[in-house]
């Protein structure tokens, strides 16, 4: 089992319902957030592109986070999953600044904060949060372990893309483009 | 550090301007640890789910509000059988709890009184506030008659309070949605096919092979199903042409984007017209069975050349061409899709009808893939004794444009100004539900109007700026608190939906079927009122439909099979439109009767002066209009608007982005507020661009007041159109100021 995310830039419009499914799921103090919304605009006037889409941990299988956590907080679980254990997190914030992606806040609670790919929702068999909400039906996840999974057939049969491929973090959220 | 850095970049990332919010980071939900998430889990299982369905906007998707044991609010989630969201709601729907959860909500009924010489809000009970609003509409009704109250009104609260108003013998009714909105389209659509397109709009995205989008920014308007079904037809290889000077969202998912110059849509639609007919690409069989006026529309536009609309759109010929084609090819799973705001330059019915008409050429109405059917339930009402009839109503208001078919919300305010309409005279305003300051534009005109009232209620949710105009003000609860009228969709199938409240009301709030009840009881009109709770009429409606409250406790939406016939056009069948003809009407006798040109014509629009820009606004997906600004959830999105600017023009002036610039239009009329610049090639060369909605003057409203800059109140000059009265509102040119014009030396 290994979990991953497809998304597809082609049809995420930045409407940040994603964003808002995270925080009601997940108690994410407002003015804090597990996921958001990036922009890039390429090109001048009228000749122009546009990229829109969702970000989050990316549950990388060489995580920095997990490696310099002092105490064992950051972990990886089954699926490949990183979590961090608020009650063994001493908020020394190290993980936050190794992360390629920005991923990690510290919550106002003292504690590390980041997406768990809804990790709850996923024993009792539900989607993460965001892509059961998404309404451009933009976001999928799953097994990449299973080749017949949809995500595994979406990197199969589509161009795709992680971000910051240059960290050697081996990133578990891909971008259709 | 670290949490402001965040801040940063998920604001830079939105391109909502670079300086962090100073929102205080709120715990609400008490500590939580991923521990605790294994226990929430087993809490999980004990959150209790009511039907309700969404009144963020008015789409009105069905959902399930759940609440945990202490009786909270935490989450709210789409039905999955309703077909206005396919069980996933919009970021407003999800966010919808911080409407119920905003801690500047209004909480008692407010009066307006004079003390120590100054008018200030006085907290009242509902007693005071109930008697004193029937006291007055009493006298007014025996002074002018009853029609002299007037209802402007939105969403659902509105049809509360219109059955109060006809009760007692008004229906001087109109709300912006018509005159403000999307009026000019059902008027024109009504002219050319004999039917409104009405709401959700039956366009069959879905199936569509090519999508046409004209100003219609669907994905940052959250039209949720619409939302949702292009996205299915970019899945299915659509082709998506989109005709925007601004490189909207949608553009962005476009094979054809058409940065058309502002002002000049009806002169492309009348090429492509020129385009579809001598290239005989048009749907001949269809317009010969279906349509009158086709020789007529033929010879209009056979000057109308791509070449002639090249000078005039900036669209290359060729370009035209190619698009006008790719429609054909795609037909008749083409749609011209009609749009929603729509009043823009004052002749927007004609172009209205010239889309209307396109989607007749390319055989679209009634095809799949293009318009289907639509259909739904019609509600039996709870019975209640005959309404007394009005000696004048809405229309005779209205009557200055013949083709209006709701109330004009700007002749209803035009008719209470003194000497304005004296046959006429609106004497009281209800204002249910619509934050007019930001929804009607001439704000003098509607301050003068306000001036010049007797009396005037509003009835919200929140303290919106209209609120602080008042003389009594009712906090309404929310819908999350509430029970409404059944919501009857209109769609592919019809369905019913039903909305129970998952909480007591907040605060001393109310919802507005008992306020429109205690006012009609103190003005002797209680037998039109028969209940003494809502869930009544809802049990009697339901059980009346087949069904029953408890079903649609259990399912929230109830879906039925069709009655009235396929849902596209049967080829072999004879069909009649509702037109006067039973045709298509390319050719409008009905508007050449009244002195309106028959088919859409072309007409010059002002443009900007040098150092001037056309002030263009339209949607963010997480804000509905400006009532969704001070919500907590949805304002951590996006707390401010900015103004997109181009980086020519920003060079020009020297503008940075994240700098706050105030704005003055051509009318010297100048903002309240600064505005952020946000540099974009989003955006051209002769327009700037913000998000509707902000710029809040109401210190009440913690998070939202002083962001932003309200687009409404630069908008001074109106084209109004002459059709149905239509409040034209994109030929508005602002000046960009660096220096705080309000300062005093």
């Amino acid at each position: 089992m290994r979990y991953a995310m497809v998304i597809d830039t082609l049809k995420c419009v930045g409407c940040s319902d994603c964003v808002v499914a995270c925080q009601t799921e997940n108690n994410v103090p407002i003015g804090y957030c597990r996921d958001w919304i990036t922009e890039v605009v390429n090109g001048a006037y009228p000749n122009v592109e546009l990229e829109l889409k969702s970000e989050r941990c990316n549950h990388c299988d060489t995580a920095p986070c997990v490696r310099c956590c002092p105490t064992g907080a950051s972990h990886i679980v089954d699926g490949g999953i990183v979590l961090v254990t608020g009650n063994d997190c001493i908020g020394c914030g190290a993980c936050i600044e190794s992360c390629p992606y920005d991923a990690r806040f510290q919550h106002p609670d003292g504690y590390v904060d980041k997406c768990t790919f809804c990790h709850h929702r996923l024993k009792d068999g539900q989607l993460p949060a965001c892509v059961s909400v998404c309404p451009t039906k933009c976001m999928y996840f799953g097994d990449l372990d299973n080749p017949n999974s949809e995500v595994s057939q979406l990197l199969k049969n589509r161009k795709h893309k992680t971000l910051a491929p240059e960290a050697g973090t081996n990133p578990h959220v891909f971008y259709l483009i | 550090m670290t949490t402001s850095r965040r801040k940063f970049i998920k604001i830079s990332a939105l391109g909502l301007g670079g300086v962090a919010a100073t929102t205080t980071a709120l715990n609400l939900f008490g500590a939580s640890s991923y521990l605790d998430e294994l226990v929430r889990k087993n809490v999980a299982e004990t959150f209790k789910r009511t039907a309700t369905y969404c009144e963020v906007c008015f789409w009105k998707c069905a959902a399930w509000a759940y609440t945990n044991e202490k009786g909270e609010i935490k989450k709210i989630i789409g039905n999955d059988d309703d077909s206005h969201c396919y069980g996933r709601l919009c970021p407003r729907g999800t966010g919808g709890v911080g409407m119920y959860n905003d801690e500047d909500r209004l909480k008692t009924p407010l009066i307006r009184k004079t003390v120590n010489g100054e008018e200030t809000f006085v907290e009242a009970t509902w007693d005071e506030a109930l008697d004193l609003i029937a006291s007055k509409f009493k006298t007014i009704k025996e002074t002018h008659g009853a029609e002299s109250i007037a209802l402007l009104k939105h969403g659902s609260p509105g049809k509360h309070l219109e059955h109060l108003l006809n009760a007692i013998g008004s229906d001087t009714i109109g709300e912006p949605a018509y005159a403000q909105c999307r009026g000019p389209r059902e008027t024109g659509f009504k002219l050319t096919f004999g039917t409104w397109v009405g709401s959700p709009e039956p366009t069959d995205i879905r199936d569509t092979k090519c999508l046409v989008l004209i100003g219609s920014h669907i994905g940052e308007n959250m039209h949720n199903s619409q939302v949702q079904e292009m996205s299915d037809a970019i899945d299915n290889g659509a082709t998506i042409i989109t005709v925007d000077p601004r490189f909207s969202t949608a553009a962005s998912k476009s094979q054809h984007w058409l940065p058309i110059k502002p002002g000049t849509d009806i002169a492309l639609m009348l090429a492509w017209m020129n385009v579809l007919i001598e290239e005989n690409l048009y749907d001949k069989e269809y317009i010969e069975k279906y349509a009158i006026g086709f020789d007529e529309l033929k010879d209009h536009v056979s000057t109308f050349t791509p070449e002639w609309a090249y000078s005039i759109t900036t669209i290359k010929p060729e370009e035209i061409r190619r698009t006008a084609r790719a429609m054909a090819y795609a037909s008749p799973a083409t749609i011209i899709h009609p749009g929603r705001h729509v009043v823009w330059y004052g002749d927007d019915t004609q172009r209205a009808r010239a889309m209307a008409i396109l989607n007749a050429l390319l055989g679209s109405w009634g095809r799949r893939g293009g318009f289907y059917f639509k259909e739904s339930l019609k509600l039996p009402s709870f019975p209640h004794p005959e309404y007394p009839k009005p000696k004048w109503t809405w229309k005779e208001v209205s009557a200055k444009y013949p083709l209006a078919e709701m109330g004009v919300t700007n002749e209803i305010i035009r008719a209470s100004i003194p000497g304005e309409n004296s046959e006429y005279p609106v004497k009281a305003w209800l204002v249910a539900g619509t934050n007019l300051t930001k929804a009607i534009p001439n704000k003098k005109l509607l301050e003068q109007a306000i001036e010049s009232l007797d009396f005037m209620v509003v009835i919200d949710t929140m303290p919106m700026d209209v609120t602080g105009y008042a003389d009594v003000v009712l906090p309404e609860c929310t819908y999350l608190e509430r029970y409404d009228e059944i919501r009857s969709a209109t769609n592919r199938e019809p369905s019913i939906a039903i909305r129970i409240p998952a909480v007591a009301p907040k605060y001393d709030s109310k919802p507005a079927w008992w306020i429109a009840k205690q006012i009609g009881e103190r003005m002797g009109v209680g037998d039109q009122f028969a209940y003494d709770d809502y869930k009544e009429v809802l049990e009697y409606q339901l059980k009346e439909l087949g069904t029953s409250f408890e079903e649609l406790e259990q399912i929230g939406v109830k879906n039925y099979p069709r009655k009235s016939g396929p849902l596209y056009l049967n080829e072999n069948e004879l069909y009649s439109f509702t037109t006067s003809s039973g045709k298509i009407e390319l050719y409008s006798q009905e508007l050449k009767d009244l002195g309106f040109d028959p088919m859409p014509i072309f007409t010059k629009h002002p443009e900007p002066e040098q150092g001037y820009y056309r002030l263009n606004y339209g949607r963010a997906p997480m804000h509905t209009f400006s009532r969704t600004a001070n919500n907590p959830n949805l304002n951590d999105l996006m707390d401010e608007n900015n103004l997109w600017v181009n980086p020519k023009v920003a060079r020009i002036i020297g503008l940075k982005t994240g700098q706050e610039v105030w704005l003055k239009n051509q009318d010297e009329v100048l903002s309240s507020f600064p505005i952020k610049v946000r540099i974009t090639e989003r955006t051209g060369f002769d327009a700037v661009y913000m998000v509707h909605g902000f710029g809040h003057q109401n210190k009440k409203l913690s998070r939202a007041n002083g962001r932003g800059i309200n687009d409404t109140e630069l908008i001074s000059k109106v084209a109004i159109d002459p059709i149905m009265g239509g409040t034209g509102m994109r030929g508005n040119f602002v000046t960009i100021l660096t220096e705080n014009p309000h300062k005093t030396i």
